[in-house]
């Protein structure tokens, strides 16, 4: 015991005396949420448009004024041909144009052949997607207020509501993401370069030669990580919570043990590389290229799983990440208890145990 | 010279893998405080010979006493009595001095008080009293390599095993180096070295070279020069190396 507690305060020293180390371990976690909080995100708000209104009637400024004061839209200015619009878009700032037909309000009044056209820029095609339906909706919404009682008793009316996440906060979806993503590098990368460095300067030659039985040396490697890993992930809920506001729904212990969970799996697999990798560069490659790439793409962090090839949905299932983000976005924002989350865990659990159950063998398989 | 005892005895001992048989039946006795160089070409078989006898790696066949234990049963008393150092040191570089050794005082099993004691007598033998708090990485590399050394033999093992420990390392230095491990053997300790170069094959007692995964020569570096006709040992190792 004095032996392994010797070998995690010598882990400690290497870790604290390297600048690198220290960066990556505590300040790409900030960094990240930060910069996924604030910089990047899927939010519409402000949406810079332009009107063509070839009837200027009541109707239409109605509508107009119904857009602009969802919060969604910014009315740029007002055009007045159908030429301006080229010129409109070619500066990139406007995102939409709405179009009215001439003749608006009477032609609605009539019943029929009120036209409204919605012009959207789809270079970036997310964007133009999410504003046409909202305006779709808002311009929906118009039509069913002014028909109020003389609807017709057979139209289906379409109610939305965003259950768990109202304001369709993007960094709800980014934080569970962040910490994936942080968990993975910590553990995972960092612990396979601790790994191989030893076998890259030649003590772990010293080590495996001397009483001490392997599983202490790797473990003793591997606690350090497991503790500023758990930090780590205490540190990114506590950021999402004081500085983006996203609420806590479920059991805050039952979140950080299924963080500590998700860490012990991702050391495993990064004791797995470090099997593999003889040297820091091969197993900062496989972390980065295997492990990370993988996880960004493919665990429905950035990408919704459901939108993806089948080959490809059927692969996110082996991204330990995809489980978790499931697990903390269920407690975080859902709710959830063990109840909701325990196949998932179940299967963090499996993922573990067989890259713990492999790295044992291949460890094996080298010293006979 | 009868009387010293046997501390390292191998009878057959052989390790294959698959159909590579990378050493091959060897057998030999090294004597308690001799200085005994292990040499061979570069995939002749002696890391894994040396793997096998320091516990690293289960042989196949054959039979091997290191210490007064059998590697195949008791390797784990086989590593408590052997210090062992790589070529490339293996000391932590971001550790001080007296971090590094203390630590590996530590994974030996010595006590608190051992340790403590241990470390700071070997310290000041080595005249490393000023810079004991400077990280290793700070060093010349002729102390570094001197402490690494007085690392290796921390827990007073019976053996120590010294895999290539002079590699990319100055002539001045080598020299110096030799004279430490001369100092160990005095003491009754058993070095058991591999080398590259063969001006430090002289200065060992016996030497066996291994070619394909057998001893095919063992004896005094004199012997050897008579018995192949040679000037030096270069020689020697060349007409062997060449013979196959």
């Amino acid at each position: 015991m004095i032996i392994f507690l010797m070998f995690v305060k010598k882990e400690f020293y290497h870790i604290f005396r390297d600048q690198r180390t220290l960066i990556i371990l505590f300040g790409m976690p900030v960094l990240q949420v930060i910069l996924f909080g604030f910089a990047i995100t899927n939010e519409i708000k402000d949406a810079s448009i332009v009107v063509l209104d070839q009837s200027n009637d009541a109707s239409t400024r109605q509508i107009t004024q119904k857009l602009v004061s969802s919060g969604y839209f910014h009315l740029d200015r007002n055009l007045q041909s159908s030429q301006e619009l080229e010129g409109a878009f070619s500066t990139g700032k406007i995102k939409m144009a709405v179009v009215y037909g001439p003749g608006f309000a009477d032609a609605f009044r009539r019943g029929g052949g009120a036209k409204v056209q919605l012009i959207a820029d789809a270079s970036d095609p997310n964007t133009a997607n999410v504003l046409t339906s909202y305006a779709t909706a808002i311009i929906r919404g118009w039509q069913a207020e002014r028909l109020g009682i003389t609807q017709l008793p057979l139209t289906i009316k379409t109610d939305y509501q965003m259950t768990y996440n109202p304001e369709l906060k993007g960094v709800f979806l980014f934080v569970p993401g962040v910490m994936a993503m942080i968990l993975m590098m910590v553990s995972a990368m960092m612990t396979s370069i601790a790994v191989t460095k030893e076998k890259e300067i030649g003590t772990m030659e010293v080590l495996l030669v001397s009483p001490l039985s392997p599983s202490i040396i790797i473990i003793g490697k591997v606690v350090p990580y497991l503790a500023l890993g758990v930090i780590n992930a205490a540190v990114i809920v506590a950021m999402g919570v004081f500085v983006f506001g996203i609420p806590i729904y479920g059991s805050a212990v039952l979140l950080m043990a299924e963080a500590l969970l998700f860490v012990v799996t991702t050391l495993s697999l990064g004791i797995l590389i470090s099997t593999i990798a003889e040297s820091q560069q091969t197993a900062m490659l496989f972390s980065l290229t295997g492990l990370m790439m993988p996880t960004i793409l493919l665990s429905g962090h950035i990408f919704p799983v459901e939108n993806m090839p089948w080959v490809l949905q059927w692969l996110s299932n082996i991204i330990p990440a995809k489980w978790f983000i499931i697990i903390v976005k269920n407690i975080m924002l859902k709710g959830s208890g063990f109840q909701d989350i325990w196949k998932e865990t179940l299967v963090l659990l499996g993922m573990a145990a067989g890259f713990i159950g492999v790295s044992i063998y291949r460890f094996k398989i080298r010293l006979e | 010279m009868m009387d010293r005892g046997t501390v390292i005895a191998t009878e057959d001992l052989s390790k294959h893998f698959g159909d590579f048989i990378a050493v091959n039946k060897i057998s030999f006795e090294v004597r308690r405080g001799e200085i005994f160089g292990f040499l061979g070409a570069n995939g002749a078989g002696k890391t894994t010979a040396m793997k096998m006898l320091t516990g690293l790696l289960q042989p196949s066949s054959g039979k091997a006493m290191v210490a007064g234990y059998d590697v195949f049963t008791q390797s784990e008393d086989v590593k408590r009595n052997i210090g062992y150092m790589s070529q490339r040191f293996s000391l932590y570089e971001d550790l001080t001095v007296k971090e590094n050794v203390r630590f590996y005082a530590g994974i030996y099993g010595l006590s608190w008080t051992e340790r403590r004691r241990k470390s700071a007598e070997l310290i000041d033998r080595l005249g490393l009293l000023e810079v004991k708090r400077d990280r290793v990485a700070e060093l010349p590399l002729g102390w570094k390599q001197k402490l690494a050394f007085s690392v290796a033999l921390i827990h007073d093992p019976a053996i120590v095993f010294l895999d290539e420990p002079t590699g990319g390392v100055d002539p001045v230095t080598r020299r110096q180096f030799w004279d430490l491990i001369y100092e160990a053997a005095e003491r009754g300790v058993t070095v058991f070295v591999t080398t590259h170069y063969m001006d430090e094959a002289e200065y060992c007692e016996r030497i066996s070279i291994m070619v394909d995964g057998k001893i095919e020569a063992l004896d005094t570096p004199a012997a050897l020069k008579r018995q192949y006709n040679a000037k030096n040992m270069d020689e020697v190792f060349l007409k062997l190396a060449r013979g196959k």
